[in-house]
């Protein structure tokens, strides 16, 4: 008896273990059906369309909003660092690296998993506990290629554009609290700027980043949905699974993609 | 909701984007400014490159002419071979001379060009068979120790003197080893 | 064409360890109303879902039409339920679509129809049902007969052959209750479907049934048309169509021993 219940965390961990490597299958699956599905939502765009209002234009306020910020706070932090070197003109470099390298792209993932990917996790589930997904088979439609590819592909068009307005709207956000507020040189801060950041290695890098965010938190928060139990609790965690999952899944990916993009 | 609406919606916001990339492109990358047209590649070998990175600038009189393209090691003569592409709208002499500069102090290094002479102009796939090396500073700093403890050795104590010579170590022996490379080059094939 | 639209021949069905058909078999004939009854879990929506080809049966065969449903191939399986309409327990409608869109939603689906002849087909559909009026409503307005109903009208969208129900009566009020029966009825006659009815509401069900299925433990504990069950003198039949608490389905759930279990705590 005694043997037994020692050997319980032992037990418990392997089995969560199994679990998630299990989940992780069934996500791949997942991800190629939705990949096979796609062809229709293709050949009706508006589909698309439709859920990019959803995933992308109801998340723009936010968006906008946080860039801004973001922005602002970079270039007051910058400025005081870089003064203290004699260097405060290098301040729209710091601004933009920062926004178009990492913060853009991040940033945006992060308020998307909470914004859009909750959103579409609990649809989905809900969709599934009201047997709207069961009703739609039975109707010989496939919900995949119906309810779950338009999604993510409207998540994985949606994220890119976020990302790259989230970036420039920074840097507004940041040229505003730089040249007006604290009086750096207008012509320095974009010349700078423009000397050092460059479009393939820096902005295209930065766009290729948002992408694979896109693809990434809409595939969890679709798979999550798709996958919740069917009843209130089973949606609410699944919620909470999604943002979280997201958020790590952003984090490292963006060690990942960096510490490609900075190799190559 | 109705699906004109929609459509109007992810329309500005389609446009939005587009817009914000623009912005990006335009007003913070080096899109426009660095936007180099066609190109022609000429060959340069360095027994030293110091820090110089692939696409840093290749300058002329200070104006930017192209970018810094491969840099490979050569397993056979040691040396660092680096691809310079520019722009076609410059050609210059076939004599002319790369030299790895600094940008300030510590600033990051570029190519510079030093225009020679020759009637013939580089081609696409040429070699510049006069190269000037990085300036290692620590380099720079023992040649001048070095100088400086022989002098002492040979009892020259006028300290003007000393600093004469010590002078022309630092910039006879860069000269000197363009001249070995001229000679190097010139020579094997 | 066969006499059966529908016939269920010796089907198992189960997951792992704990088995929910074992043997069942069933005829559905063409234009009649049949009943499937039983207790709660004893498997009767699955039936649903496997004459829809939603799940695989681990033995027997389900064959609609003459053909075996899980043998086909993901498209035949669609083809074959576009033969078929269900009506949800809860209706399942979409939330994000109109009333309108709901009910038009199979048939931009599976048509190409133009614009204008959806619509009329649609309110055709809705005013068969009485709802024509609400066709400009989100199914989070309308009361739980109203939706059940909309959801009708989308389950016969494409006149389709076999209309399933799952549970059409739970949870209404006796008016609505009252409507669904009629509705039920008069549709199966007047488009010359086939009904296939699961419920366990025994008074509406035997108001409108032509034939019923009881369900028991796995396998088809009795049939026969709801007069011959109503004088049944099985037990089960008797303590189900009676509505008693006690009888061939224990009150108490399987347990120990009642003093054990309540002495024994603390160890």
């Amino acid at each position: 008896m005694i043997k037994r219940s020692r050997l319980r965390p032992l037990r418990t961990l392997g089995h969560r273990v199994t679990k998630r490597i299990w989940r992780l299958g069934a996500g791949a699956r997942f991800f190629g059906l939705t990949l096979i599905s796609s062809g229709e939502s293709f050949r009706r765009f508006h589909l698309i369309i439709r859920e990019v209002y959803f995933t992308g234009v109801l998340s723009l306020i936010i968006i906008l909003v946080s860039a801004f910020f973001v922005g602002m706070v970079l270039a007051l932090q910058g400025y005081n660092t870089l003064q203290r070197y004699g260097s405060s003109e290098a301040i729209g470099v710091l601004v933009a690296l920062a926004l178009v390298r990492e913060l853009g792209p991040v940033v945006t993932a992060l308020l998307f998993a909470g914004r859009a990917g909750t959103a579409i996790t609990a649809e989905i589930g809900l969709m599934k506990a009201t047997e709207q997904l069961s009703a739609m088979e039975m109707m010989a439609v496939n919900p995949i290629s119906r309810v779950i590819a338009p999604r993510f592909w409207a998540g994985v068009i949606a994220m890119p554009i976020l990302a790259t307005i989230f970036s420039m709207v920074g840097i507004l956000g940041g040229y505003l609290v730089a040249v007006p507020l604290i009086g750096v040189d207008a012509g320095a801060f974009w010349s700078q700027m423009q000397a050092n950041v460059d479009w393939r290695l820096d902005i295209v890098n930065g766009v290729i980043k948002s992408l694979v965010f896109g693809v990434a938190c809409t595939m969890i928060a679709l798979f999550e949905g798709y996958d919740a139990p069917p009843t209130a609790e089973g949606v609410s965690s699944a919620t909470t699974r999604t943002v979280v999952t997201s958020s790590l899944t952003v984090l490292i990916l963006d060690f990942v993609l960096t510490s490609f993009m900075i190799s190559v | 909701m109705e699906r004109t609406t929609i459509d109007l919606w992810v329309g500005i916001f389609v446009a939005l984007g587009v817009a914000a990339l623009l912005g990006l492109a335009m007003k913070v990358g080096n899109l426009t400014t660095s936007k180099l047209g066609p190109t022609y590649t000429v060959i340069a070998n360095f027994e030293n490159i110091g820090g110089l990175k692939p696409r840093a600038p290749v300058k002329s009189a200070g104006v930017v002419v192209g970018r810094v393209g491969k840099i490979k090691f050569d397993t056979e003569t040691y040396e660092a071979v680096i691809s310079l592409n520019i722009d076609k709208r410059y050609s210059f002499p076939k004599d002319t001379f790369a030299n790895i500069y600094t940008a300030g102090l510590l600033g990051e290094q570029y190519v510079g060009l030093e225009v020679g002479g020759d009637e013939a102009k580089l081609k696409n796939g040429d070699k510049i068979t006069h190269t000037q090396d990085a300036i290692v500073l620590e380099k720079m700093i023992s040649q001048f120790l070095f100088n400086k403890a022989s002098e002492n050795k040979d009892d020259v104590s006028s300290t003007k003197a000393s600093t004469k010579s010590a002078d022309d170590g630092l910039t006879a022996n860069p000269l000197d080893q363009i001249n070995n490379k001229g000679k190097g080059a010139a020579a094997p094939k | 064409m066969t006499q059966n639209i529908v016939e269920i021949d010796n089907l198992s069905f189960g997951y792992k360890g704990r088995m929910l058909h074992q043997g069942i078999n069933m005829v559905f004939p063409r234009g009649k109303i049949v009943a499937i009854m039983g207790g709660s879990g004893s498997g009767k929506t699955t039936l649903l879902r496997l004459i829809g080809g939603q799940i695989k049966p681990n033995k027997g065969k389900v064959r609609v039409d003459g053909q075996v449903v899980h043998q086909q191939s993901r498209e035949g399986i669609y083809l074959l339920r576009r033969k078929m309409g269900m009506l949800f327990q809860h209706g399942a409608l979409f939330t994000d679509l109109s009333v309108f869109e709901n009910v038009a939603f199979p048939i931009r689906e599976h048509t190409d129809l133009p614009e204008s002849m959806i619509h009329d087909l649609v309110l055709m559909k809705l005013n068969a049902v009485g709802l024509r009026g609400a066709h400009k409503l989100m199914p989070a307005e309308l009361s739980g007969g109203m939706a059940r109903r909309v959801a009708l009208a989308r389950a016969i969208a494409l006149d389709p052959d076999i209309v399933m129900y799952d549970e059409p009566f739970a949870g209404l009020d006796p008016i609505s209750m009252g409507v669904i029966c009629v509705l039920i009825r008069t549709l199966n006659d007047a488009l010359g479907t086939t009904s296939i009815i699961v419920s366990h509401d025994v008074k509406e069900t035997f108001s409108i049934a032509d034939y019923v299925y009881f369900v028991a433990d796995g396998v088809v504990a009795a049939e026969g048309t709801p007069k011959d069950l109503q004088n049944s003198s099985l037990p089960f039949v008797h303590q189900f169509v009676h509505g008693e608490k006690d009888g061939p389905v224990p009150f108490h759930y399987a347990a120990g021993d009642y003093k054990r279990d309540l002495l024994g705590f603390e160890a």
